[in-house]
């Protein structure tokens, strides 16, 4: 069975930095992989790696084999249609200075949508899904920048799932986002699932036991442990992995 | 011991101490502001009220007459507006655009490093030398010969530094945030530059361009030897009086008219001299002011 992604050996530099070592990794499709590892162990690293955005680091250097469906990224010619597949929630919320609607419409805009009924429909599905819906249903035409934090979060979500990736990163996606909405996105990741992989780096490590089939644990640049969530959590073989999920770790 | 007691906000040796040089400095600080105020101001003033028997719609519109020492200052106006187009018409694409190259697509190697340092140095060129290397390079090597082509080439030259880096300024106060937002969505650099990038720093970019203007009206050395002359006839009304000059045809500007007849020619009342020179301070105010209402209101937009 070919993997959604599959890391081989990968290492990404920054300058003289290592900023992840030999990373091997199989994330089949169809599955909510979690990734939980203190500051500075790479994770986001380890999500740039996959739709080639370290390129925008000029010193960044990546050596290895990253596969999307079987393929290595590097030889994807059409970078922008690799980015496209890939879905990607950043941790600081940014809305684009431009209405909410276009905020959402931008990305099937860029990909040759402009049926203006069909835009609708993307923007109203994305908003409903990241639970944002019900507080903008109103104001479609203010400026998505007005939002306050937790709701431009929310846009984030609703942006990266417009252009129906089939891969979606998320990076600390709830941070500021209030517990129960939370809760409501979590369920909706769990429906997702079946439409699409789904990366899910978080520092609650709670939230990856609730939603994670499997789940990696990074620390230090290096994969120290992935497997079954379950056993990442009651019964890890390192250490490591069980002093960080006990909170014991540091 | 007692005094704080009753008051626990009693200011310390300390804080009397910083409350004084907090007073100083705001006093020192508003004194120099004023000492800048002050000679804008009195050359205002001064202008204007030597000027105010020459200042009238006529000395606007009307040609200079009789060895300038009647008529308007027509001529020199116009000369001065098509100088300022022509030479914006060349100088704001080509420095708009070569500022989103180096802000948005040039890696930091020292090849840009050399490129930037080049413009920031180009910025610092006297004027007068502007002048002769217009003289030398479109006059003679291009064979332009002197004309209001070569004058706006020459003041192209002259602008475009400021130009390239109010643009790359501009351009870097968009947060890098929204960029890396569009990449990830697989907008190319154009797509992010087209519909993010540029519509939040348009502004900015224009206001850079504007500044240039009351640059290019002003300044009398680069158009000295390039294409500026004393006087030339030119038809008192309609067509030929609103598009006196082609492209190839020397000109007649504000500037080097002002220096013409205050240095050069006998006769020429001193009013309008002083009319002359207080015809370019509205310029240069009225242009100014066109780029703060343009800075206000990209303040009064902004989107984040």
């Amino acid at each position: 069975m070919e993997y959604q992604i599959e890391f081989r050996d990968v290492s990404v530099y920054y300058g003289k930095d290592i900023a992840l070592q030999g990373i091997n990794l199989q994330i089949p499709r169809n599955e909510i992989f979690g990734i939980i590892g203190p500051a500075n162990a790479g994770k986001t690293t380890f999500l740039k790696a996959i739709n080639r955005t370290l390129e925008f680091i000029y010193s960044a250097k990546t050596t290895g084999e990253v596969l999307f469906d079987g393929k290595d990224v590097r030889q994807i010619r059409n970078v922008y249609g690799l980015r496209r597949k890939v879905g990607v929630v950043f941790p600081l919320p940014v809305g684009l200075p431009m209405s909410i609607y276009e905020n959402v419409a931008y990305a099937p805009r860029r990909s040759g949508i402009h049926d203006k009924q069909e835009l609708e429909e993307i923007v109203v599905r994305c908003l409903k899904q990241a639970m944002l819906w019900d507080e903008v249903k109103d104001r479609l035409h203010m400026l998505g920048t007005k939002l306050s934090g937790g709701q431009q979060q929310r846009l984030t979500i609703a942006r990266a799932l417009s252009h129906s990736p089939d891969v979606l990163c998320l990076d600390e996606f709830s941070i500021a986002i209030d517990p129960v909405t939370t809760m409501k996105i979590e369920d909706v990741l769990t429906e997702l699932k079946s439409e699409m992989t789904i990366i899910l780096v978080t520092n609650l490590v709670q939230q990856a036991r609730r939603l994670a089939d499997q789940t990696a644990f990074f620390n230090k640049s290096k994969l120290i442990e992935v497997g079954p969530t379950e056993k990442i959590f009651t019964s890890p073989v390192n250490q490591l992995t069980y002093d960080y999920v006990t909170g014991d770790f540091g | 011991m007692s005094s704080e007691i009753n008051n626990p906000f009693a200011s310390t040796e300390q804080e009397h101490r910083g409350k004084k040089v907090e007073l100083l400095v705001k006093f020192c600080t508003l004194a120099m502001t004023w000492l800048l105020i002050i000679p804008v101001l009195a050359i205002i003033v001064f202008l204007v009220y030597k000027a105010w028997p020459a200042l009238s719609i006529e000395f606007l519109l009307d040609n200079p007459e009789k060895k300038m020492t009647a008529g308007g200052i027509w001529g020199p106006l116009i000369g001065t507006f098509f100088l300022v187009l022509v030479s914006l018409i060349i100088a704001a694409p080509t420095g708009i655009l070569a500022g989103v190259y180096l802000n948005e697509f040039a890696r930091d190697n020292w090849v840009t490093r050399f490129i930037n340092l080049a413009v920031v140095n180009l910025a610092g060129v006297p004027s007068i030398v502007h002048g002769l290397f217009g003289l030398g390079a479109f006059v003679y090597f291009l064979g332009m010969d002197r004309c209001l082509l070569a004058a706006s080439c020459t003041v192209a030259v002259m602008t475009l530094p400021v130009i390239i880096t109010s643009t790359k300024e501009a351009l870097a106060s968009v947060p890098m945030s929204f960029r890396v937002a569009c990449w990830n969505m697989g907008a190319t650099k154009w797509q992010t530059i087209r519909t993010i990038v540029l519509p939040n720093s348009i502004s900015g970019i224009l206001t850079g361009v504007i500044l240039q203007v009351a640059r290019a009206a002003g300044e009398t050395a680069p158009i000295l030897f390039t294409g500026a002359m004393i006087s030339s006839r030119i038809a008192d009304s309609g067509w030929d009086a609103m598009v006196p000059y082609g492209l190839d045809d020397r000109f007649m500007a504000l500037s080097y008219h002002l220096y013409i007849i205050s240095t050069q020619w006998q006769n020429v009342p001193e009013s309008f001299k002083f009319g002359t020179a207080a015809v370019m301070i509205g310029l240069v105010i009225a242009v100014n002011s066109l780029s703060i209402g343009f800075r206000i209101y990209l303040r009064a937009r902004k989107k984040w």
